[in-house]
């Protein structure tokens, strides 16, 4: 990969954490965590596919385990929030 | 037939070095593997030893062999020193670090130093357990529930809980080992489809030790800092959630119950299929079935939780997924069974723990589902029929699948013959023990006995006298194993090759295998369990 | 087979005896190192677990206590972790390439990253300090009640908050730690010329680690930092 590349991502994600930081002055109620999370996501994802090279292996396992891993943290979070976001109801 | 003088002159990994640099300094799987099964060992008779005090303190009512507050030390060190110092390790590091690499035809693991390091890990933290233990010990349950371990105990919670850390890095270790191995290094010819079910079953717990143990790291990181520096994360007056931690540790330990019992389901998948010479029915469902335990089990930990507080609707969908658990579980019993049908059984010690193993496991597991209702759950939550339930799956089913392994694949670890009219005996003692001491704990428990009590109501004394009497015969038929497998390091039968005439890359080679496991690089062109095309041996080996 | 003179010809010393070939030995180590970060990720995670669920229940004290941080410090930090994945994605190309001096550069700017970043992090700590922002005995946010009449603080909430802040930013900081240790090392074989375009693997596998702990921060940012900065009525 040229360097020039690794550069352009490298602009990309300074100009998002910069916007991410700019955005949480602006009210947007509950979407100011939405935001915030889906930029942090997008970064992350810029950082694995090109840095990481994920985007360059033909290795699908690779992939796999990735998926898998945030599969099971989701996993953790959600089935807790089950629990406390029902908790008031019954 | 080999004599005595052509074995000593045949180099293998035992006598290819001599010499206590060689053993701690090794990188040899093998040898891995016998520093653990001296050291898990050594542990099992610790947390016995704490086992018998409990069931010495149990023969009367009254509290009157130890204090209340010991008798919560004995059954919190015994659990954990169980579970996280004798289960979790026992088949994955002594017989899946042996015949892993073996049974896909690899010269060793993928990280050999690595494999060696958790071992040093394990040693590092059962020492800091052991110095736990004789300045005071934990008596906080297995389970450190807070705010007690947090907040109130006068015990030493911080060094139980960083031993414990340790121990689980070791496992996390052995996993990713594992799962490096099983994808990366087997031989040419050895497909996914051609694999023994061992290295299934091994590979469904390597990912429930990569994905699971490191949330009860992080926990019992949390617990160590409340605990050090007074943080209220858990404390419920400070705004913190106890069932938090409950979450956070039992997201772990339900998993693990699965890391304890699918490598006993392997040992179970080679032996039944090599004392009935036949294929495993249902191959490919009893492989998928281990990744579906592995990954289902993830999703029941808050069964631990009904009555803790948790929310109804949370307790009705953990309920509904308890039930589902238990589906690839019975798959493997029922395929393990039908392979039986019309096969050609012999009774060998490996054989009888494998049909103890089916029964007992059975048992734990139905019972377990007894628990999943949430009805049931509440009126025998914290009493005996907890405790008969899970140790019918963890003594019943893990322990006797390790000794049932043990006794399989001995003569291959040491090249010798363990004396089988003894093992036999012993297999027996076992069974009768176990049953003795854990059937009257279900009716205990049913009755209304709670767990973690050591005093009792006069008239629960007789069942547990009797649960008393069983481990007595339980801790003879524990004894023996040891003593028979070490006079045969000595004494027994020189063991050929393959003196089973079981199916696997394991007995194609030497007994004991040489130091890089095989001559030459095998080359798999036969299905697993090709037992039409395995000449049966001629009789049961026998000692001499 | 493997003492053979062809055999050892094939391979240098860097292959170890256990693998077939050197390209079996990267996929392992390079299956092993995302299979690691694969368990940092649930070790991350149960912390994650445990803020999603006091910011659910706390969400006021949450609010107040990610506005009492500094985020100049905060998103200069983010930049700082964002150059080093840089320099490190730059140094993996010149070890590919095989320009030693480069490689050596590129690791030690890494290295002087992260020392800067544990730096700041030290700052917003000492900070955290003054303020008698660190749970213990002396942690008061009397500052924060005073600053926030609109919403209502609870102390021993507060000190929820923080404590999961210095814990996640610790841990982190704990990686960082390591990740720097684990480049000296690498700096130093770079320099004996240790890695070749055809053995570069340990420099690859320290690349992923590093960049993972870079994601862990990605996220730590919005999370502890941004929770809650819009104007107060």
């Amino acid at each position: 990969m040229s360097s020039k590349f690794y550069y352009t991502i490298w602009i990309a994600l300074l100009c998002l954490t910069v916007i991410t930081a700019a955005v949480s002055f602006v009210d947007l109620g509950r979407f100011n965590t939405v935001i915030a999370l889906v930029i942090a996501t997008f970064k992350a994802l810029l950082v694995v596919l090109f840095f990481m090279h994920v985007k360059y292996t033909s290795e699908k396992l690779t992939k796999t385990v990735i998926v898998a891993a945030i599969f099971w943290l989701l996993l953790l979070l959600l089935l807790s929030m089950a629990d406390y976001t029902t908790r008031l109801l019954a | 037939m080999a004599t005595a003088a052509v074995v000593a002159e045949r180099e293998h990994y035992l006598n290819k070095e001599y010499g206590i640099r060689s053993w701690l300094l090794t990188t040899d799987h093998k040898r891995i593997a016998l520093l653990y099964l001296i050291s898990i060992t050594f542990f099992f008779f610790v947390g016995g030893f704490f086992a018998l005090l409990i069931r010495l303190e149990l023969l009367t009512p009254a509290g009157d062999l130890v204090q209340a507050d010991t008798y919560n030390k004995l059954f919190s060190m015994h659990g954990q020193v169980m579970i996280f110092f004798f289960l979790i390790p026992s088949i994955p590091a002594v017989l899946g670090n042996f015949l892993v690499p073996l049974m896909i035809g690899a010269k060793d693991l993928a990280f050999p130093r690595i494999n060696l390091l958790s071992w040093y890990l394990y040693m590092i933290a059962g020492l800091i357990y052991i110095h736990c233990i004789v300045t005071g010990g934990v008596d906080t349950g297995w389970t450190f529930y807070t705010p007690f371990s947090t907040a109130f105990s006068n015990t030493r919670v911080i060094e139980a809980g960083i031993a414990i850390f340790v121990a689980g890095f070791s496992s996390i270790l052995t996993g990713l080992n594992f799962v490096v191995t099983i994808h990366r290094m087997r031989a040419p010819g050895m497909t996914w489809s051609r694999l023994p079910l061992f290295i299934w079953a091994h590979y469904a717990t390597s990912i429930i030790q990569l994905l699971g143990t490191p949330v009860l790291a992080i926990t019992l990181l949390l617990v160590v800092f409340e605990r050090a520096f007074n943080l209220g994360i858990f404390d419920p007056t400070r705004g913190g959630d106890p069932l938090l931690f409950q979450h956070l540790f039992w997201f772990y330990s339900h998993p693990a119950v699965y890391i304890m019992i699918l490598p006993a389901m392997a040992v179970e998948s080679e032996v039944v299929a090599c004392f009935t010479r036949k294929r495993i029915f249902g191959y490919n469902f009893v492989a998928m079935s281990s990744i579906a335990i592995a990954v289902f089990g993830f999703l029941v930990w808050a069964h631990h939780m009904f009555v803790a507080g948790i929310s109804l609707y949370a307790a009705l969908v953990f309920s509904i997924l308890s039930y589902l658990v238990a589906v690839p579980s019975a798959i493997k019993v029922f395929n393990w069974t039908a392979t039986m049908y019309k096969g050609s059984i012999s009774f060998t010690t490996p054989m009888l723990y494998a049909f103890g193993f089916i029964g007992l496991f059975t048992m734990g597991g139905l019972t377990g589902l007894f628990l999943a209702c949430l009805g049931i759950d509440v009126h025998v939550h914290d009493t005996y029929f907890i405790i008969a339930h899970f140790h019918y799956i963890m003594v019943g089913g893990a322990v006797m699948g390790y000794l049932g392994g043990l006794h399989f694949w001995w003569p291959k670890i040491s090249g010798r013959m363990y004396p089988e009219a003894w093992g036999r005996l012993a297999a027996m003692l076992v069974f009768v023990g176990f049953n003795l001491t854990f059937f009257p704990q279900f009716i205990l428990g049913y009755m209304g006995m709670p767990r973690r009590y050591w005093q009792y109501p006069p008239e629960f004394q007789v069942l547990n006298v009797l649960s008393t009497a069983g481990s007595t015969v339980l801790a003879v038929g524990y004894v023996l194993p040891m003593v028979y497998f070490l006079w045969s390091m000595r004494y027994g039968k020189i063991a050929e090759d393959n003196p089973w005439g079981a199916a696997g890359l394991e007995w194609k080679t030497s007994s004991p295998p040489p130091t890089f496991n095989f001559d030459e690089e095998p080359e798999v062109t036969w299905e697993a369990y090709n037992y039409e095309q395995i000449p049966a041996p001629a009789e049961v080996p026998v000692e001499r | 087979m493997s003492d053979s003179p062809v055999a050892v010809e094939q391979h240098g010393p860097e292959l170890l005896h256990h693998f077939v070939d050197a390209e079996q030995q990267r996929d392992a180590a390079s299956l092993g190192m995302w299979l690691f970060l694969a368990t940092e990720i649930m070790f991350f995670g149960g912390m994650f677990c445990a803020y999603l669920i006091y910011r659910f229940w706390y969400y006021n004290e949450f609010a107040a206590g990610s506005r009492s941080l500094d985020i100049w410090l905060g998103t200069i930090n983010t930049a700082v972790l964002i150059c080093s994945s840089l320099t490190v994605a730059l140094g993996v190309r010149a070890a590919q390439m095989g320009k030693r001096k480069l490689l050596v550069i590129l690791l030690l700017l890494t290295i002087v990253f992260g020392f800067a970043f544990l730096g700041i992090k030290g700052v917003e700590w000492y900070d955290k300090y003054k303020e008698h922002h660190i749970p213990g005995p002396s942690f008061n946010v009397d500052d924060l009640v005073k600053a926030y009449p609109q919403i209502h603080i609870d102390q021993q909430h507060e000190q929820i908050y923080f404590s999961l802040y210095f814990a996640m930013t610790g841990l982190h900081a704990l990686h960082m730690i390591i990740g720097v240790g684990i480049f000296a090392f690498l700096t130093y074989y770079a320099w004996k010329r240790r890695y070749t375009p055809k053995y570069y693997t340990p420099i690859e596998m320290g690349g992923l680690y590093w960049h993972f702990v870079d994601i862990i921060w990605i996220y730590l940012f919005p999370l502890l930092y941004l929770i809650d900065r819009k104007p107060l009525r």
